[in-house]
């Protein structure tokens, strides 16, 4: 089954608080930032309140997600160390602009994993582009790395950099959006979205969430609880969806009973693609509570 | 010693309180005998009641030495007539006085000097705030202050076991002779509920407004056959303190998700059907609850029949949506709940013993499926404390928690796992005020325990796939990220008593280290 990355919870790295429960509000990861959300002089107080939280709290299903700071600061392969050591679920990298940043990221966790007899390869890696260069760059920084499991859309910084800003509509990061789905999709990895910053404003919450959706993104970086829900509503499937990918399901595991190759549901044949978007189909269903473990069975 | 039917070790007497009847189970006690009620008057024709001063007015009553006097708290933090009564009565010189009041609050502080001088010697009451409270369980009160719920002191005036001498009760309406409503005037509280109770009872009442207007003052919530004598004065109360504009809902995403579960828990009940009834507080979750429940109302076309207890706008919204049939209103915790009570004969007032006495002939709570609640503690035998806080001094109130409880279909606790660093789940609650047996359901942001009684809520709770625990699974999800607080210290002083709302002895206070 594929994993689930619709939400993405951004917890500020210095907020106790926020850290301890943050996993409870329902998104499928919670990132932690050590990055711009910290001030420089709680960098460290901030690295080590993470740490000790990665040591000690439950975070149950929910994909533990740290962004560290860049490694052309003095804080960024502290971070990695310490985060690694935390045995945290992915490294988020900020700032990615060529695939050495993720290549020389990498190496780093790899010492740390072999410092510390963690598996090399557990901790996976996130890339960030926020900048023109790291869109041109972008199938190459996805690639990069056997750790990479997404790369992610950090608008704010880039339309700075295009010398425009955001738009309701968000035609400024139509190019920026459709090249980095382009390269997560050649490379086979997860698309992110950017931030939304207007928490109160839902109904342009929900527009933008309908457009990267209907792109073929994976999911969206949230920066309030209340903005969970909205999206994980947006990602449900229809009933016909379904029903339809119920089918399906059915319809390849008969076929594997049977030891037949093709199988066709609704007069249709099926194959790889459609599969694939069942079994995804049937894992958001789930994720909200629409489709229950049961209502597969018959 | 006995042990009581919460496993509490109570004294058999208690100095300053009296023979002890421990609680046994929550419907075990069967009373006897009739009501109690006022004295027998002989009012002549045509003479005004209105009197000049609240000094008459307790002149002409005859309040001695050890009476009891008696006030609601619709005035909630706003109120001016318990400070004043009492000061006035300290000025002539009257002594050891017994205050019965529905509850006491933050600004009634003063009562600490009435205390030390002698004035106070004895307190009832649902509830007691900071400073007052502390200093109570510090142990100033010369004897233990009686804690009562709401339905719990309703039957006990109508029983004639808490006898008021003389009530006072300011009243935001009010004609000369007696007729009074709370929804007009500057100091508009809504429903007199509380009020309504000593009204009937008292031997003597007098009323006490800012708001004298023209005889017949109608439609009158205490009316001129229970009213001795009415006072003018400035002022009763804190308009601010009194009620506010309209409870806004809460923004706290941590109450919002515990409001959130809440819901999943009563569309999962069973109980979510046509024709349900309901309850719930002003705190942030609860009202959350209100709002969140509405859509899926409108939704799933779902009709109430009535929400009951203090009522807030949300309520209101409900009841003229169409989407209850009526509210019974004891307590209006708004300015739209206390305007609404004026012009809709579907919101209707209702007073506590309406509301929750346990032993008139059918209170309200009695018809109702779900309330919501809070709780300071919850043990994991789901007793529930919402008194003592966790510094082991009085500082809350019982109001209708237990009533509610032991009346609903499902009770429904809503709080966070773990409040200022301290788990709400614990072993042994401080103070027992909920007995566990009525407590169905604890709501938390980290997940849902059931009560291990109510098998069936489980298997509709597991149907529906709610995110449920047992209650010590909750307990050490806490405390795996806060530690075991240490226990509380106290002395052996017996600075409180618990009533359970049949007049049993649930629990007792002792004074804090």
């Amino acid at each position: 089954m594929p994993k689930l990355r619709r939400t993405m919870m951004f917890i500020p790295g210095n907020n106790p608080a926020m850290i301890t429960d943050g996993h409870l509000y329902g998104s499928d990861s919670i990132m932690f930032d050590l990055e711009d959300a910290t001030s420089l002089k709680e960098k460290d107080s901030a690295r080590f309140l993470v740490y000790n939280a990665l040591r000690t709290i439950d975070y149950g299903k929910t994909e533990t997600v740290v962004r560290i700071n860049g490694l052309d600061t003095p804080f960024g392969r502290e971070d990695i160390k310490a985060m690694v050591k935390a045995r945290v679920d992915v490294i988020r990298l900020p700032k990615t602009d060529t695939p050495e940043d993720v290549i020389e990221v990498d190496k780093i966790i790899t010492e740390v994993e072999e410092a510390n007899g963690i598996e090399v390869g557990t901790t996976k890696m996130m890339a960030a582009i926020e900048s023109p260069l790291g869109i041109i760059n972008a199938y190459k920084i996805a690639t990069a790395s056997k750790r990479l499991i997404a790369i992610a859309l950090g608008a704010e910084d880039f339309v700075t950099n295009m010398k425009t800003n955001r738009s309701p509509e968000g035609v400024e990061l139509i190019a920026a959006r459709s090249q980095l789905l382009l390269a997560a999709r050649a490379a086979g990895i997860y698309a992110l979205d950017t931030v939304y910053s207007d928490v109160n404003n839902i109904e342009g919450f929900l527009e933008e969430v309908r457009l990267i959706k209907q792109m073929g993104f994976d999911g969206k970086s949230v920066i309030h609880p209340k903005q969970i829900g909205l999206v994980h509503k947006v990602y449900e499937p229809t009933e016909k969806e379904i029903r339809h990918a119920i089918r399906v399901v059915h319809g390849i595991k008969e076929a594997e009973r049977k030891g037949s190759g093709v199988i066709s549901v609704d007069g249709k044949m099926v194959d790889g693609p459609i599969v694939d978007r069942a079994y995804r189909v049937i894992e958001l269903a789930k994720a909200t509570g629409v489709l229950k473990d049961g209502d597969l069975i018959g | 010693m006995v042990k009581n039917g919460v496993g509490r070790e109570i004294p058999e007497f208690i100095e300053g309180y009296g023979k002890v009847k421990p609680y046994v189970s929550p419907f075990n006690m069967v009373p006897t005998g009739n009501k109690g009620g006022a004295k027998l008057k002989r009012p002549l024709p045509h003479k005004t009641k209105l009197i000049e001063s609240i000094e008459e007015a307790i002149k002409a009553t005859g309040l001695k030495d050890g009476m009891t006097i008696s006030f609601h708290h619709h005035f909630r933090n706003g109120d001016y007539i318990v400070n004043m009564v009492v000061d006035t009565i300290a000025r002539l010189g009257i002594k050891d006085i017994r205050i019965a009041a529905s509850s006491l609050t933050t600004c009634h502080a003063p009562l600490i000097d009435h205390i030390k001088n002698g004035v106070i010697t004895r307190i009832e009451t649902s509830g007691l705030r900071d400073p007052l409270g502390t200093a109570i369980s510090q142990g100033i009160l010369p004897r233990p202050v009686v804690i009562r719920s709401h339905g719990g002191r309703a039957r006990a005036i109508e029983s004639g076991e808490l006898k008021i001498d003389v009530a006072f009760l300011g009243v935001p309406a009010c004609d000369e002779y007696g007729n009074a409503n709370g929804y007009s005037g500057k100091s508009a509280c809504g429903s007199l509920g509380y009020a309504m109770v000593d009204a009937k009872y008292a031997d003597q009442v007098v009323l006490i407004t800012d708001n004298l207007v023209e005889y017949p003052c109608l439609p009158a919530s205490i009316n001129q056959t229970q009213v001795d004598y009415v006072v003018q004065v400035e002022a009763i109360g804190d308009p601010k303190g009194i009620v506010s504009g309209a409870i806004k809902g809460t923004k706290n995403p941590r109450e919002i998700l515990i409001a959130e579960n809440a819901v999943k828990a009563i569309l999962a009940s069973g109980y979510f059907k046509e024709g349900f009834s309901y309850q719930t507080g002003a705190a942030g979750s609860s009202l959350a609850v209100t709002s969140i429940l509405r859509e899926h109302m409108i939704e799933q076309n779902i009709k109430g029949s009535f929400g009951l207890g203090g009522i807030t706008s949300q309520l209101v919204q409900l009841l003229e949506e169409g989407l209850f049939k009526g509210l019974f209103d004891t307590q209006s915790f708004d300015l739209v709940a206390a305007e609404s009570i004026g012009r809709n004969p579907n919101h209707f007032e209702i007073d506590a013993s309406f509301y929750a006495n346990p032993h008139n002939a059918g209170p309200a709570v009695n018809k109702l499926d779900i309330v919501m609640l809070g709780a300071l503690e919850v043990d994991t035998e789901f007793n529930v404390n919402v008194i003592t806080g966790s510094d082991g001094v009085i500082s809350q109130a019982s109001g209708g928690h237990s009533d509610t409880a032991a009346g609903a279909k499902m009770s429904v606790i809503l709080a966070p796992l773990i409040r200022s660093r301290i788990p709400i789940v614990v072993d042994k609650v401080t103070t027992v005020v909920t007995p566990g047996e009525t407590v169905d359901v604890l709501v938390t942001d980290y997940g849902i325990a059931v009560n291990p009684l109510r098998t069936d809520l489980i298997e509709n709770f597991k149907k529906a796939n709610l995110p449920l625990y047992t209650i010590n699974e909750l307990q050490q999800m806490a405390e795996k990220l806060t530690g075991k607080p240490d226990p509380i210290e106290f002395t052996d002083k017996i600075v409180g008593v618990v009533e359970y709302r049949d007049g049993t002895v649930i629990d007792v206070i002792r004074q804090a280290k």
